[in-house]
């Protein structure tokens, strides 16, 4: 049956089998393919996205429990966290392949929106849960501190 | 786009807006009209110059002769013909063209500085266009650290040659000596007065003009360079940090449709009895295919199983968790990694086959005052890309379009000719980007599986692999036990070092039954050892595949570093020595040698031994910096240690120094890692700073948790919680690189930090605790803690 999404401030209309996560309607059916598949079991951090602005795994979120929330990408996500985020990243180059780090973004944008001073147990708090095989961490937690300082 | 419509540009243009491959998307604005002149103009009138409108220039209003062939088809390096690599849109785009595949070296940004140096290129105009699998562009295997090193030269050559062509062609449109003109950012101006003609403008009479004889092209001086070895931002980053990029997971074609597919649980077990009725069941599973069962040896074949087809990927998994498959065991159902972990280990402790040898190592031995002795193992490990393998395919007719992340696109479309027994013109693959690949995707099995399923469903179909798929079905890097014994003197100098090496080879993979280690392999860290004394003796020893073996980011150098290294270290301790000093007096005095002349076999990565001689004093050099960094043999708080390790591999030379914390109840820290290396020139020592902090990382966190092991076969590990990467937390708090200035023959980067990152790892926890850990992971994936001996204390 389909489901009305609202994403990055639109809304979708859906037709997915029930119990889909979200991260599969994003990528397949709405063909929104920033939003990474790493594991599939909330352990690696790839498919985060907002709910309601909190970093969530979309690897196993049902979609269709996500009527009347929020739900921000990769592709939508904007405010004063997320430009910072996005300038010191390019600053930086943080970055290698790039593969996980729309999830990166996405969990240091929501960081950055609670916690404008975190220190190192902060963010290795916040962003442990983001696997990245090319170790782009040490470039990650300068750009974090970065961003804090101009935040 | 002049070059390519004027059918010089063989590439093949970017196809529309579909997501069928990487592309930047600067949106270019084209001719433009420049209210009051009366003139259409290129590019813009410049600063300083208000009055100066650059003219028009129209190519045909010159009579040129036929510009006949490229002379430099045939450069060191390859064919360095300018139209092969450069296209100049008439709005001054330059277009460069990437044969390498792009996953997160920055291979996009470091092969367009190369180009964009010589060409004397605007570097804000500069796009990439990604280059189909086609072998008009050389070797486009990106896998060995060598895509600058087999480039540099050549790229660099294309960017002059047309360089030169602009510049003549301006010569030709002002009525000048070329020797009046000179290039600069974009722009070709000239001695006799103001006027400047841009690249946009020149371009179509440009393509018109012959191609430069190598003679008649004169490279820039290190000293003029204006993006080779400078930290130029990434093309890619900006794509990334939008969502935007297209990775083989993310390609999308008309009329897709998605599989996933279960495959025997051993290499070459089969298919028996189906039941798929669940299958179909499943809402949106469309069809099932049954794959050809697999036949030795394993190439780069599929491994068969069934394929499940769905509307999205999704519910094709749930599809293939409903399928009732019987499985028949094949020829491997009897590995067990861990008894023959074991069985490796008893050939290591038999003579084997020499290598290398130099002196008499026995009668050293005998004779010695002291003889140490020790063994090493390390487990088979997964590369694990955060992008597993995906690739899609698509049949019109008997004609193949392949689009996927794979490491080179050459072998994948070969694969594909052998396999689907088609003719290759028939064939095209795309390089997509790659999320990751450390030697998983130069093995093109998974888009064979994508087009072998697209034929039977009529359709475009996407592969996707799962972390599952990708930790179970891989192609692993080699499990290897290893001896080492030596001789010391009675002032504990070192004199006879004998190295006993066994491994199951990639050579397994492509021929059955093959045991012996390659020539290669050994010579990947282990014939190639740069110690001095005066009896030395490498040896082999045989040992079968059981799984597919293959590359994993820097290959057999991870376990020989690790053994190697580890000695060293062990060697010292036994000796009453200092690590460090000990480590420079096996290494020796500044010299340069070649493995060949003590019989061994010595490939030297490819690159002659002449252009590429190892040099110990390159190695002494970078083992003072790194200590220098490191301030080594300062005071340390309690339960704190410096390791260092050095290790020459892909041409380069890098010495690791790693300091850890152990607390008493075991818990491991690295508040600091300090690295130097000699890497010949750089291109971009930014993107080689991150290569060289990714590549440490990625060697620690294999020698901390990485194992997979195999029971019946099968392996056992899944996703991430049984196959542990290391993450955030754990990463040190302090990295600091230091890039030995050179202006030597470029080496590799992507690969040889990896090496000496565990034994600098085990040789500071011994420094910290005096526990020797022989034997790799060193905690592994349930573990939180160092097992440290009771006996043992700091
Ligand atoms: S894909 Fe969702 S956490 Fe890994
Ligand atoms: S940048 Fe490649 S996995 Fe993180």
């Amino acid at each position: 049956m389909a489901k009305t999404l609202k994403i990055n401030g639109k809304t979708e209309t859906v037709d997915a089998a029930p119990g889909t996560p979200l991260l599969w309607v994003l990528r397949d059916h709405l063909k929104m393919t920033g939003t990474k598949f790493g594991c599939g079991i909330a352990q690696c951090g790839a498919c985060t996205v907002h709910i309601d602005g909190t970093p969530t795994r979309s690897c196993v979120l049902p979609h269709d429990s996500l009527e009347g929330s929020e739900i921000t990408t990769i592709e939508g996500v904007e405010g004063d966290a997320a430009n910072l985020i996005r300038q010191v990243w390019v600053e930086n180059d943080v970055p290698q392949c790039g593969y996980c780090q729309s999830g990166q973004i996405m969990a240091a944008t929501a960081l950055l929106a609670e916690n404008s001073d975190p220190t190192d147990a902060d963010i290795d708090a916040a962003m442990s849960g983001n696997i990245c095989r090319c170790a782009t961490y040490m470039s990650i937690r300068r750009a974090i501190k970065t961003a804090a300082s101009r935040a | 786009m002049f070059l390519r419509n004027m059918g010089i540009i063989p590439g093949k243009a970017p196809t529309g807006s579909d997501k069928g491959g990487p592309r930047s998307t600067t949106n270019l604005s084209r001719r433009s009209f420049v209210a009051g002149s009366g003139l259409f103009v290129v590019g813009v009138t410049l600063a300083g110059c208000s009055n100066y409108v650059e003219p028009d220039i129209d190519a045909n209003a010159f009579d040129l002769p036929n510009p006949g062939d490229s002379p430099l088809t045939q450069v060191a390096g390859g064919d360095a013909s300018p139209a092969l690599w450069i296209a100049i849109d008439e709005d001054g785009a330059v277009k460069i063209t990437c044969h390498r595949s792009e996953m997160g070296q920055q291979v996009w940004t470091s092969m367009a500085q190369i180009v964009a140096d010589e060409l004397e290129a605007d570097w804000d105009r500069v796009e990439i266009v990604q280059a189909e699998g086609h072998e008009r562009y050389g070797d486009q295997n990106t896998d060995g650290s060598r895509s600058v090193r087999y480039n540099f030269h050549r790229l660099r050559v294309a960017g002059a040659a047309m360089r030169k062509m602009l510049t003549d062609a301006a010569a030709l449109y002002w009525g000048m000596d070329p020797s009046e003109c000179s290039a600069a950012e974009g722009l070709v101006s000239n001695s006799q007065n103001s006027d400047t003609l841009s690249y946009g403008n020149l371009a179509e009479l440009a393509a018109r003009l012959p191609v430069p004889a190598e003679d008649d092209i004169s490279l820039k001086k290190p000293g003029e360079w204006r993006f080779i070895n400078k930290e130029i931002p990434s093309l890619t980053i900006p794509l990334i940090t939008r969502g935007q990029g297209t990775f083989g997971i993310d390609v999308d074609r008309p009329d897709m449709v998605y599989a996933v597919v279960a495959r025997p649980p051993q290499v070459f077990g089969r298919v028996g009895r189906v039941d798929d009725a669940a299958a179909l069941a499943v809402p949106g599973v469309l069809q099932t295919v049954r794959l050809r069962d697999a036949k030795p040896p394993a190439l780069f074949q599929p491994m068969g199983g069934i394929a499940v087809i769905a509307r999205d990927t999704w519910a094709a998994i749930q599809g293939r968790n409903a399928l009732d498959v019987q499985w028949i065991d094949g020829p491997n159902a009897g590995y067990d990694s861990i008894s023959f972990a074991e069985a490796m280990k008893r050939t290591a402790r038999r003579p084997g086959t020499v290598r290398r040898e130099r002196g008499n190592v026995r009668a050293g031995i005998a004779r010695a005052a002291q003889v140490v002795e020790a063994e090493y193992y390390a487990p088979h490990l997964s590369q694990s890309p955060m992008e597993p393998p995906s690739a899609t395919a698509h049949w019109t007719d008997d004609k193949l379009e392949c689009w996927a992340c794979v490491q080179d696109p050459q072998t994948t479309r070969q694969t594909l000719a052998d396999l689907l027994e088609i003719d290759k013109e028939n064939i095209t693959v795309n390089a997509t980007w790659l999320g990751g690949a450390f030697g998983r995707k130069s093995k093109p099995d998974f888009v064979v599986e994508a087009a072998l399923i697209a034929k039977e469903v009529g359709k475009p179909v996407k592969v996707t692999w799962t972390r599952e798929d990708e930790v179970r079905h891989g192609f692993y890097h080699s499990a290897s036990a290893q001896r080492l014994e030596a001789g010391l003197d009675a002032d504990g100098k070192c004199t006879s070092y004998l190295h006993r090496t066994v491994f199951p080879p990639i050579a397994s993979t492509f021929a059955d039954g093959m045991a012996t280690p390659t020539d290669g392999e050994m010579g990947l860290g282990a014939t190639d050892v740069p110690f001095a004394m005066p009896n030395l003796r490498v040896e082999s020893g045989d040992a079968k595949g059981h799984l597919r073996i293959g590359w994993l980011r820097s290959v057999a150098n991870i376990y020989h570093a690790f053994a190697v290294q580890s000695f060293a270290a062990e060697l010292a301790h036994a000796a009453g020595r200092d690590q460090k000093d000990y480590l420079l007096e096996l290494i020796g005095g500044a010299r340069t040698f070649d493995p060949g002349e003590e019989g061994a076999t010595y490939p030297n990565y490819d690159a002659s031994i002449e252009d590429y001689p190892i040099e110990t004093g390159r190695l002494s050099n970078v083992v003072e910096k790194a200590a220098e960094m490191a301030r080594w043999g300062r005071d340390l708080p309690s339960g704190h240690g410096l390791g260092i390790a050095v290790h020459r591999s892909f041409l380069s030379y890098i010495a690791t120094v790693i300091e850890v914390s152990v607390s008493p109840e075991g818990m491991l820290a690295i508040p600091g890692i300090w690295l130097a290396v000699d890497a010949g020139t750089v291109v971009n020592p930014r993107h080689a700073r991150a290569q060289m902090e990714g590549g440490t990382i990625y060697g620690l966190s294999n020698a901390l948790y990485g194992e997979i092991t195999a029971r019946k076969g099968a392996v056992v590990q899944d996703n991430f919680p049984s196959w542990r990467v290391l993450r955030m937390g754990e990463a040190p708090r302090d990295f600091e690189v230091t890039i030995v200035q050179s202006n030597t023959r470029p080496a590799g980067i992507g690969e040889p930090a990896t090496p000496p990152a565990a034994p600098a790892l085990t040789n500071a926890i011994f420094n910290a605790t005096g526990h020797r850990i022989r034997t790799l992971p060193i905690i592994g994936a349930t573990g939180s803690r160092l097992k440290l001996p009771e006996t043992q204390t700091a």
